[in-house]
């Protein structure tokens, strides 16, 4: 009878790394780099009265595959990374601007559903892996301005949300486009508690005129800066109207359906005198607490290098103009 | 006494207190300049001196109730030196927004301020604050006499305007600003003789003026 005796240096099959795991390795390498520049960001973001440092576990981003676009690239200076993910507006996970990234570290992307229905031909569901293979990707680089009068300028990686509407194949009779974010009060504590949240109903929902949807601009993201989304920023995918304030590039979204009816949109119910279902970039029309005329750009750098530059009319997408032509826009904000 | 507070407490209470109120700015100062108070340290700087100046305001005026329930009348001396960090921080909040903020666009800051009643109402505080600041002296209240108190009386004004302030400007988070308006009101409802008193006394005025 032969009795083996391994080697003490050989492995045996249960120690073999999952040939998964192993294929992540250069993202979790990536990540690490990621997870140490989001470390040092969050030790400095400690302020004088802040005793409490913030979680110690980090969401990782996987790298993605995806072409630069032909168009709709910009030589104006990019918002830096660190900043892009930990200054944000995600009130399912806390009001202030540092709350995502402090509170969605543990939020879970995979599985993932997001189904396309209402008055169309071929309804559709898409599962995780869906989301980055279902159109093939592209990196957009776009500014973003939020109604509270500052910007950024974003790289996004994902797809124009008119080639996930036409694989639908809408029907003739649909008039707009309703989105909505995940509702999962587990997981995200602005929808638990009415104090963590600002007291909005969730889920949150937002809305397009099909012709807005359709343009070639609106967008939906799956990652930014080449990786996946991070939870604060919207993963695993969002929509981005760069010509449209901030809150109408709804997050994590689950549901989008075409509609007859104008949808309600969750800005619009809490304050209609605010904010409008259009919500364009507009300079001429100022937010009733403050003015809209100009903006301060997030870039890289302290308290001196900000710069404040003068709005421009749709953001500066001026291609969007015809959709509004004969509206008018001081009525209709 | 053994329990009443000496002269030297005191100088150790207000040594505390500049050291409370001095580090803390000097330190977020810093971390502006050099990029480390997140992404955006205009808001933050902001929101910083303002909450600090509401803080240090709240402070001042915590001062004669606590030394009327401690029988410690000595704490009198410290409310000053408080009032006027107050007014140093609410000064501060507004260049902070004036420089930074708005970049020094001098027809958006004067439209701003009269355009926008949040604001309005906050450099409203500030001018009461800065009134008393400058009336703040010991030969000013020896020279103004009478007039010094109902002139100072003034505070319970800019406290409630500053909240107004605080919580108008805010989207939709009023939790922490209705946090402030419970602890005005508090120490607003401690002084309700004091305060009626002197809402009769203008009254009498007014009708005497009318007659």
């Amino acid at each position: 009878m032969l009795i083996k005796v391994p080697a003490k240096s050989s492995c045996n099959e249960n120690q073999v790394t999952d040939e998964k795991i192993y294929q992540q390795r250069r993202s979790l390498l990536k990540s690490m780099g990621f997870m140490g520049a989001a470390s040092s960001l969050s030790s400095s973001h400690v302020n004088a009265f802040d005793l409490f440092g913030s979680d110690d576990k980090t969401f990782v981003t996987q790298a993605l595959d995806f072409k630069p676009a032909a168009n709709y690239r910009s030589t104006e200076q990019q918002t830096p990374e660190s900043k892009v993910i930990s200054h944000n507006n995600f009130y399912e996970f806390g009001t202030a601007k540092s709350d995502p990234q402090a509170n969605a570290q543990g939020f879970k992307v995979d599985p993932w559903s997001l189904t396309i229905n209402g008055l169309v031909e071929k309804p559709l569901t898409l599962d995780y892996a869906d989301l980055f293979k279902k159109v093939a990707l592209e990196e957009r680089i776009y500014r973003l301005r939020c109604v509270e009068a500052w910007s950024m300028v974003i790289p996004w990686v994902g797809f124009s949300l008119a080639e996930l509407i036409k694989q639908s194949q809408p029907l003739s009779g649909a008039q707009y486009v309703a989105f909505e974010t995940l509702y999962d009060p587990k997981q995200m504590p602005g929808q638990k508690s009415r104090w963590t949240g600002g007291g909005i109903d969730y889920p949150y929902v937002e809305g397009l005129r099909i012709d807005e949807a359709m343009h070639p601009l609106a967008f939906l993201a799956v990652g930014l800066y080449g990786k996946t989304l991070p939870p604060q920023n919207g993963a695993p995918i969002r929509l981005v109207v760069p010509w449209k304030y901030g809150f109408k590039s709804i997050k994590s979204i689950t549901r989008i359906r075409l509609t007859a009816q104008k949808p309600p949109t969750t800005w619009n119910i809490l304050a209609p005198n605010e904010y409008g279902f259009y919500a364009n970039v507009n300079p001429e029309v100022d937010h009733p607490r403050w003015s809209q005329a100009s903006e301060r750009r997030i870039t890289k750098g302290g308290l001196f290098d900000l710069s404040r530059n003068p709005t421009q009319m749709f953001n500066g997408y001026s291609e969007v103009a015809p959709l509004y032509a004969g509206l008018d826009l001081k009525r209709n904000y | 006494m053994k329990n009443k507070l000496n002269n030297s407490h005191i100088l150790a209470l207000k040594v505390f207190i500049h050291l409370g109120a001095l580090l803390p700015f000097i330190y977020t100062c810093y971390q502006a300049v050099t990029d480390q108070l997140g992404a955006d340290p205009v808001e933050a700087l902001i929101h910083f001196t303002g909450i600090s100046a509401f803080n240090l305001l709240l402070l001042s005026l915590l001062v004669s109730p606590l030394a009327k329930r401690l029988r410690q009348g000595l704490l009198l001396k410290v409310r000053r030196l408080l009032g006027l960090y107050a007014f140093t921080y609410a000064l501060s909040h507004l260049l902070c927004y004036v420089v930074f903020e708005l970049q020094l666009d001098w027809s958006l800051v004067l439209s701003e301020i009269i355009k926008r009643p949040y604001i309005t109402v906050g450099f409203a505080a500030l001018l009461i604050l800065f009134a008393l600041t400058l009336t703040s002296t010991q030969a000013a209240q020896r020279k103004l006499k009478g007039t010094w108190q109902s002139l100072h009386n003034w505070v319970y004004v800019a406290v409630l305007l500053g909240a107004l302030h605080f919580i108008w400007s805010v989207k939709l988070d009023i939790i922490e600003p209705l946090i402030y308006w419970a602890m005005t009101l508090t120490l607003l409802y401690w002084r309700k003789d004091k305060l009626m008193a002197a809402i009769k006394r203008w009254k009498i005025k007014q009708k005497k003026t009318l007659a």
